[in-house]
């Protein structure tokens, strides 16, 4: 009997607290910057494309939910020729950005995601590359690695010695 | 002989002829390394393999030691878990690793790369060093090689392999302490035919496939089928690995009977044409020159009634098609009515050669058994252009006599840097006869140029040295001895030999070679030698084939009466004959059904063209130059009408045999011909589980199966049934070592790359878990009731005005359909006519002249190339080359030049 009226109680102090529930979608919920949404590609700083389709994403997709083919311009610089995530199937989990060198893909804070028709969430690559940089700025993977692809010549990289000259002997 | 020695404190009994690495290895134990190679031997360069070593039981200390250059005492204690040994390989790893450019991403050998596997393995995972790193320009290498020297760790495989093993001459090491360069003197095409075995010998991405890299997937996510190459007759074994529809790579399939770990470039890079924009992808309806495409069922029901109502069919199988392939053709027309597409001269050359491999006394040996011969005579062929992976091992045996020097200094056979001190460049007794100068002639203690039936002449002068004297006066009279110093010290040198060998092969079209070299190998049986014989025969299954049928092209064109259909299978009749004989032929066929897979002047000629699958789309059985009875399976199931031969006649003959399986068409095969029994043991069942389970085409790691077809249709098809073979379409399945016979990919938990291997084998470098694939056929007799010792052909004089053409191989181009891939059509030589300078000096002919041959009344015109060594009266021309197709060797031909260059 008492918990009873004990539980009533409690019930009817709810009314005062401050409410959690909110009017979505009139009113949209606050998302933090690292919350694992929609998934984009992004690009470098000087505009290009980070991808540089090493299937290291589709690799550690646990539900194999991407696809890619990885191809090269005139300069050798690799890009993906095509890049589809089946949103159907993904599970939001982040591993690709986790295995991501370049910081091509990306989670962002995005659900909004809905479909009547399954096939719209199949996303290509002209749906998933975003203009800018996504999360995180400043990083540009051809400036780092040791490849030549028209970025920067061999030896131009921040920590690299100029090419050596076969030719000499000198110690 | 097996000896204890104590690991870790733990005894193992271990093969006493190793070094500690391979010893460890074969013991499944993971010891870093990166110079070592199986097939190369120790030379220490790298370092990695550090292990300790005590002196006795009590020695607590221990030194620290290069596994590999250790050889394996009995009773010995090493460690390797030492945390002085484990600190060492850490360290090492660490300075490799300091100039190690941050490519893994952008490199093709990430995910296969034996330096990220033993990087991992040693536990090295933090860059502590903040200086800069060296950095090397790249070369142009050819069309086949990619060059990214940064990532060089300067093991020294590449030089070792390359020149060492494979006798290149235009690469090497260049600069000195940390900055050394591997490299060509100057950029340009990498000479070499096995240079693409670069690829899988450097443990990192310096040499990577540029085939490849035009359509670069990962290992992991390709779809693999165990093959055999179909580029010659050797059969090696290769793993083909398919994306998205379309082929992307091969790679050499260990097999230690034949090609071991390599293969050579024209299989490794002749694959694209498997992707070629000719390729036919659906039944296709020819009428009046117009070509229209139709629906499976439709081609089938169309061609079904065209046949089954008919009198007569004429069926013309292929040396590229399977076994079954040409056993299902041969039971849809009846065997009097098919013929073998090749021509009578060729096939009955082979014939020989099968009654030679199937009643002789002497050993065929396999491929790889070829390393252990250590005097050789070659007659009339150009191996390293019509049988390449067979002049990579005559290599090999070429160095066993000098060898044998430091065998007795108590040099090991592993150790490879101590045996390359003392053998230096010398090589044993090679002697090469051949009408041209080949390449393997640096290696030759005499070659000698001739036409075949003098190179004939002069192996029976050989054969009559070895026997001492000569046994009738006939024959006496016959010789001239023309050769006599020569023939007497290729005599003596093959006697004096522990293990001669004897190569021979079809490829100059000469009776005459073919039996000298059984009547030579003979002799030196009966001297109580152990000889070895190897006959080098055209394509990949001339053997399967002409054991399928005696009846050959000129049979078929010879019948006049009419057939109501002609059934060509996997076979451009063009490239066989001359083109006039062909036309004439195909003229009075009433339905002309080609099976092919690209597009080319036989299927124009068709009613109805068929698509069928290559090596990568099909499953069958092959049988090697020595016999050996080889199954390759498909990468993957096409989703298009792309099907193999045999799946295709199955279809249309449906109402009358109903549906058999693959096994079971060989089964009904084997009851056709009891000769070809074993080829069911040549691989597992269809039937056959590991643990009740398929083996996977597929990786477990393979990705994307939501997503690649998910452009089309949101919802997943069911992947494809293989209920041919005991490999399935998916990732699911077996996941330990198959059978070797059915191995699709190498891969073992920390060993991504293609060293995986190690663990395939019984021992390292030897012979693989469960025995290495395929079945001889045929082995040698006691006795024998052959003899050709009195086959002795009629010396060739040259005649004036009058030239005897013979052709010139190529390892880029005469073989059509390697010839046709991208790459390899790069390295494809213009056509020419080679002569001999003075028969040049005769007619006033220079080099690059524009001359015409008349052959029969045509006549062709050629470019001029001077050959060295083409003796007089011969005319050479390259085989199978576009402008050359069809032509029928050896011709007589005149020649008239037409102007100066």
């Amino acid at each position: 009997m008492f918990s009873i009226i004990r539980s009533l109680w409690l019930t009817f102090l709810h009314m005062f607290h401050k409410r959690v529930t909110i009017e979505y979608p009139e009113e949209k919920a606050p998302l933090p910057p690292r919350w694992r949404g929609r998934i984009i590609l992004s690009r470098d700083p000087d505009g290009m494309e980070r991808c540089v389709g090493c299937y290291l994403c589709a690799a550690a997709c646990p539900v194999d939910c991407i696809a890619l083919q990885a191809t090269e311009d005139e300069n050798g610089r690799r890009y993906p020729e095509f890049f589809r995530i089946n949103f159907s199937r993904c599970i939001f989990c982040g591993y690709c950005e986790d295995a991501c060198p370049t910081y091509a893909i990306q989670l962002i804070p995005d659900f909004e995601m809905g479909e009547y028709d399954r096939q719209n969430l199949v996303y290509e690559k002209e749906d998933l590359l975003i203009a800018g940089q996504g999360k995180y700025h400043g990083y540009n993977y051809y400036r780092e690695a040791g490849v030549d692809v028209g970025v920067k010549g061999k030896g131009e990289g921040e920590n690299e010695d100029k090419p050596v000259d076969v030719r000499t002997l000198m110690p | 002989m097996k000896v204890k020695i104590t690991i870790d404190d733990k005894i193992y009994e271990v093969d006493q002829e190793t070094n500690l690495l391979e010893a460890c290895l074969s013991l499944e134990m993971d010891l870093p390394y990166f110079c070592w190679h199986p097939e190369l031997g120790s030379v220490a360069a790298c370092r990695q393999c550090a292990i300790i070593k005590y002196k006795d039981d009590d020695d607590e200390k221990g030194k620290l030691v290069m596994a590999c250059l250790e050889p394996v005492k009995e009773g010995m204690r090493i460690s390797l878990q030492a945390p002085q040994a484990h600190d060492f390989r850490a360290h090492n790893i660490e300075a490799l690793m300091i100039n190690h450019p941050h490519d893994c991403p952008v490199c093709d050998e990430g995910g296969e790369c034996h330096l990220q596997d033993m990087t991992v393995m040693t536990g090295h995972n933090y860059r502590r060093y903040r200086f800069n790193k060296r950095t090397h320009t790249n070369q142009y290498l050819g069309p086949f090689i990619n060059h990214e020297m940064n990532r060089c760790i300067q093991c020294y495989r590449c030089t070792r392999f390359y020149n060492d093993y494979a006798g290149g001459k235009d690469f090497d090491v260049f600069a000195s302490h940390d900055s050394v360069y591997f490299g060509r003197h100057e950029p340009g095409i990498l000479e070499n035919e096995f240079s693409g075995n670069l690829v899988e010998v450097c443990p990192t991405g310096v040499f990577t496939d540029k085939t490849f890299k035009k359509h670069f997937t990962r290992k992991w996510d390709l779809s693999n089928g165990p093959s055999i190459c179909h580029n010659c007759s050797l059969g090696c074994n290769i793993i083909a690995g398919e994306r998205y529809g379309s082929l992307r790579r091969i790679r050499s399939r260990y097999n230690g009977d034949v090609n071991g770990y390599f293969i050579c470039d024209r299989g490794r890079f002749g694959y694209e044409y498997v992707n070629s924009e000719n390729r036919i992808c659906i039944p296709l309806k020819i009428e009046n020159g117009e070509s229209s495409p139709m629906p499976r069922e439709q081609a089938v029901r169309e061609i079904s009634e065209i046949t089954s109502g008919a009198k007569k069919l004429i069926g013309i199988g292929s040396p590229k098609a399977s076994l079954e392939s040409n056993f299902l053709l041969r039971q849809w027309v009846g065997s009097e009515n098919f013929y073998a597409g090749i021509p009578a001269n060729e096939g009955k050359l082979i014939r020989q050669v099968i009654k030679i491999l199937k009643k002789g006394t002497v050993r065929t040996p396999s491929l790889s058994e070829v390393k252990g011969y250590d005097a050789v005579f070659i007659l009339g062929e150009d191996v390293t252009n019509t049988a390449p992976m067979l002049a990579l091992y005559l290599r090999q045996a070429a160095k066993n006599q000098p060898g044998e020097v430091a065998k007795d200094l108590k040099i090991p056979d592993w150790n490879d840097a101590a045996t390359r001190v003392v053998v230096q460049n010398a090589t044993g007794s090679v002697y090469i006869a051949t009408f041209h100068a080949t390449k393997l002639d640096e290696i030759a203690t005499q070659s000698y140029y001739a036409h075949p039936d003098n190179i004939a002449r002069l192996a029976y002068e050989v054969m009559a040295e070895i026997e001492g004297n000569f046994k009738d006066e006939t024959k006496v009279e016959a010789m001239d001895n023309a050769n006599q110093p020569l023939s007497s010290s290729i005599a003596k040198a093959m006697l004096a030999a522990k293990k001669p060998l004897i190569v021979a092969g079809t490829s100059l079209y000469s009776e005459a070679i073919v039996q000298s070299a059984a009547a030579v190998a003979n002799a030196l049986k009966e001297k109580g030698k152990d000889p070895g014989l190897v006959y080098v025969v055209p394509e990949v299954n001339s053997i399967g084939l002409s054991m399928l049928s005696e009846q050959f092209l000129e049979d078929a064109f010879d019948k006049t009466d009419s057939a109501d259909a002609t059934i060509i299978l996997e076979n451009d009749l063009y490239q066989r004959k001359d083109k006039s004989s062909i036309d004439a032929f195909l003229k009075y066929q009433k339905n002309i059904i080609s099976l092919h897979y690209l597009e080319n002047t036989t299927t124009h000629q068709a009613n109805y063209v068929l698509p069928v699958g290559t090596f990568a789309e099909a499953d069958g059985t092959v049988v090697s130059n020595e016999g050996r009875a080889q199954r390759f399976y498909k990468a993957h199931q096409p989703d298009n009408d792309i099907r193999s031969s045999w799946e295709w006649i199955q279809e249309i003959m449906m109402d009358k045999w109903g549906s058999a399986s693959f096994d079971e068409i060989v089964s009904s095969m084997v009851r056709e011909f009891p000769e070809l029994e074993r080829v069911q043991d040549a691989a597992p069942s269809a039937e056959f589980r590991e643990e009740t389970q398929k083996i996977p085409r597929e990786t477990h790691r393979y990705s994307g199966r939501t997503a690649e077809d998910a452009d089309k249709n949101v919802s997943e098809p069911k992947p494809p049934e293989d209920r041919n073979s005991a490999l399935s379409y998916t990732m699911e399945g077996f996941t330990g070592v198959p059978p070797s016979a059915i191995t699709p990919f190498y891969w073992t938990p920390g060993w991504n790359s293609v060293q995986a291997i190690n663990k395939y084998q019984i021992e390292v470098g030897g012979e693989l878990l469960g025995g290495n694939p395929g079945i001889r056929l045929f082995e040698p007799k006691e006795t024998t009731d052959l003899d050709f010792s009195d086959h002795i052909p009629l010396q060739f004089s040259p005649k004036q005005d009058e030239y005897c053409g013979l052709p010139l191989y190529h390892i880029y181009g005469s073989d059509e359909l390697s010839a046709q891939s991208p790459a390899v059509k790069e390295r494809v030589p213009e056509a020419y006519i080679a002569l001999n300078d003075d028969d040049a000096l005769k007619n006033d002919i220079r080099e690059d002249d524009m001359i015409e041959v008349s052959v029969n009344g045509e006549k062709k015109r050629f470019a001029v190339k001077l050959h060295k060594g083409i003796s007089p009266g011969i005319l050479g021309l390259p085989k199978g080359l576009t402008e050359t197709a069809g032509t029928e060797f050896p011709f007589t031909a005149t020649i008239k030049l037409i102007s100066h260059e």
